[in-house]
């Protein structure tokens, strides 16, 4: 169980000297935000618009029973089949189930964070399909066996150098510094992949109940050709990407494209309602959505974190968070990473495991304010914090705090104290940021206050 | 109990506890309630501003348009559309084109004087691969953003739009919708209860910023993205 701490704490301190990651991370995300303050700036009024968008959110979570059922009944209406998956266990079991039956040799996907939740693409190349990732930045970092780096941009922390070598070795494409050029040789690799793909896996930014339809958002096209082209189609979302009314959709697409990229609109954003209809021309024969659980629930029953269901992952808050910024995605090594992830993983994979992402936190509240949903990020991190120090107390906490009641409340015995202090810390500095120091987590990096010699009291005694 | 009776409960059980209304925290400066709350239409008074004349809504569109990197061509009769479209085949040197049928595509179709990949009904995929442009009607097109609205019955499908390497759109200036509020009631209105299995906004041509945040246009989809609008 420690060594997810250790982990944590080795990689993050690995990771903010590295001077290459630091120059990568804060050029694209500082592109990022004068694209976003221009595309805010465009709106009549930002702050009215999250208000809403947040009440909306808040309205489909307290329906959240009657919206799922009207949205299952009306896609099955027109021919698709819904799953229900309580576990991670059982959507793999589904969707393994449904490649097997339609006899598929390779699947085509579309970007999926709840896929990556459930870890389908292992599941799937165990059981001895070909899974491509069609995604750009999917794509690269499938092809480094890498999880991805950030919930929008999942290969921001490459340069196209390294890109470029890794299409090199694995690709056979000759070497070059232009991400055009890097863009088009993919495009070129994976457009047989879509024709010949008999299953296409993707995921949904929004489920809309009122028209049983699901809603991607994508700029590259990939979710469209893998939604297209193979003969079966399987759409794998969380329960909570539910909004009551097609034209939700209105609000919640251009903030989701200004806060998630900075772009007014993202290229492409598309509503599938079903498999091919009748008098369609194309799409697939059979439409299956898996409606995942996986401790959503539990989630749900916290009404004092519920609202981190809202979360239209946007991945704003991982932009703005200075610690996401030094620390970089993989660090978190959870499928959700940044302060959302920080707020949501102790609920998904358990508190005392994940207890210490929301300690590593400034707790500066940038990513509460960024939220386009209004999501109260950083003081989630704080009852994060609380509810695992009341399950599991610190004993040396506790002790330390006692004693300091102790000392507190009895003048006599703090003026004894303090003379100690001033006593004892010229021997201090023979240990100091040594393993044998006491306060070693603190002073390895930083230095105590020195006690003054004549404290405030004796001062004013003193005083002339 | 199934899957699904055991996550409805589930739900239920967790809603007897109630959550309050969001953003009653700081939020951060700026912070206000809403004027109204969210109902129909109402995300208009939100949005960006978009005028209320045709000649600014075409203007904004345009000015949108080019920001987008998409091609966008006022014309004034099917002579000049003609044209246009026959330059764009000579200069880009189409060999063959995918379409469907329209009373807008037929005659470009008959224009282009090329072999077409039709999208009416089932079609070999293979073929429309090969082809250099995909020619579509629209539903709409949507000012405030220089969005197309296209579903699979407007425009001849899901892949005609998206498969080959240059989409060219055919619309008429009626179809010029003021902004995304429109658009969604649109699709209401001239579908509901029947809804296309798909429908798609599609603003400028396939775009990544995927390798060190820098923009590629055609990624997957087209590279070129043209609207002719009669
Ligand atoms: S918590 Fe808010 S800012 Fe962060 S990803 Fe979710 S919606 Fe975006």
């Amino acid at each position: 169980m420690k060594s997810f701490v250790r982990e944590f704490i080795t990689q993050s301190r690995h990771v903010t000297q590295e001077l290459r990651h630091r120059q990568l991370i804060q050029t694209a995300l500082g592109k990022y935000e004068v694209k976003r303050d221009e595309k805010k700036a465009a709106f009549q009024n930002w702050p009215a618009a999250r208000q809403a968008a947040a009440e909306t959110k808040w309205e489909a979570i307290n329906h959240l029973d009657q919206h799922l059922t009207d949205f299952a009944r009306r896609l099955e209406a027109r021919g698709t089949v819904v799953h229900w998956a309580s576990t991670a266990e059982t959507a793999r079991d589904i969707i393994l189930g449904i490649v097997r039956d339609s006899k598929a040799r390779s699947i085509i996907k579309s970007k999926a964070m709840t896929a990556e939740e459930i870890h389908l693409n292992d599941a799937l190349e165990h059981a001895g399909f070909e899974v491509v990732e069609s995604d750009l930045g999917e794509y690269i970092v499938q092809l480094r066996k890498e999880a991805p780096y950030h919930i929008v941009f999942p290969a921001m922390h490459l340069t196209r150098g390294e890109i470029s070598e890794l299409f090199a070795r694995e690709l056979g494409s000759a070497p070059t510094e232009s991400p055009e050029e890097l863009t088009m040789i993919a495009r070129r690799a994976l457009r047989q992949k879509y024709i010949t793909a008999d299953v296409g896996i993707t995921g949904a930014n929004f489920a809309i109940a009122e028209t049983g339809m699901i809603s991607i958002t994508e700029n590259e096209g990939n979710a469209r050709l893998t939604a297209a082209l193979p003969k079966v189609m399987i759409t794998l979302l969380g329960i909570e990407k539910i909004l009551p009314r097609l034209e939700d959709l209105a609000l919640f697409l251009p903030m989701l494209a200004t806060a998630g990229a900075g772009q007014a609109l993202t290229c492409y954003n598309s509503l599938y309602g079903g498999p091919r209809q009748p008098g369609e021309s194309d799409g697939p024969e059979q439409y299956h959505v898996v409606l995942l659980d996986n401790r959503r629930t539990q989630l749900l029953a916290d009404p004092e974190q519920r609202d981190a269901l809202h979360c239209i992952r946007c991945g704003a808050c991982l932009n703005v968070c200075p610690i996401y910024r030094n620390i970089g995605g993989h660090t978190y090594a959870t499928t959700y990473s940044g302060p959302i992830g920080s707020v949501i993983t102790p609920h998904l994979r358990g508190l005392q495991d994940w207890k210490h992402l929301s300690y590593a936190s400034s707790l500066c509240g940038a990513c509460t304010e960024t939220c386009p949903v209004k999501i109260d990020l950083h003081h989630h991190l704080l009852q994060n914090r609380r509810n695992s120090a009341r399950q599991k107390p610190s004993r040396t906490e506790k002790l330390t705090f006692k004693l300091a009641a102790v000392v507190m409340n009895r003048p006599r015995l703090y003026a004894i104290v303090k003379k100690m202090a001033r006593l004892f810390q010229p021997l201090h500095k023979l240990v100091k940021g040594s393993r044998l120091d006491p306060a070693y987590a603190w002073t390895q990096t930083r230095d105590l206050p020195t006690v003054p010699d004549q404290s405030f009291k004796d001062w004013w005694r003193t005083r002339a | 109990m199934n899957e699904r009776e055991a996550i409805l409960a589930r739900i239920r059980e967790a809603l007897t506890l109630t959550a309050g209304k969001p953003g009653a925290h700081g939020g951060g400066p700026g912070h206000h309630e809403p004027a109204v709350s969210p109902g129909p239409g109402s995300a208009r008074q939100w949005l960006p501003v978009v005028g209320d004349s045709f000649e600014e809504r075409i203007a904004l569109f345009r000015a949108n348009s080019a920001e987008l990197k998409t091609d966008f061509y006022l014309l004034n009769t099917r002579e000049e559309l003609a044209k246009l479209l026959v330059e764009l085949r000579d200069i880009e040197g189409w060999q063959r084109i995918g379409s469907h049928s329209g009373s807008l595509t037929q005659p470009a179709c008959e224009t282009l004087a090329l072999p077409v990949c039709r999208t009416d009904g089932s079609y070999d995929v293979h073929e429309l691969e090969k082809c250099d442009a995909g020619l579509t009607e629209c539903d709409a097109l949507i000012a405030q953003t220089g969005s197309v609205l296209v579903t699979s019955r407007s425009a001849g499908g899901r892949a005609l739009s998206v498969l080959p390497p240059h989409h060219v759109v055919l619309a008429r200036r009626e179809q010029l919708l003021p902004d995304l509020p429109a658009a969604f009631e649109l699709v209401k209105t001239k579908y509901s209860p029947n809804y296309p299995s798909f429908a798609s906004l599609i603003t400028g041509p396939s775009r990544t910023g995927d390798i060190e945040r820098i923009l590629v246009l055609g990624a997957h989809g087209p590279k070129k993205l043209t609207i002719l609008c009669l």
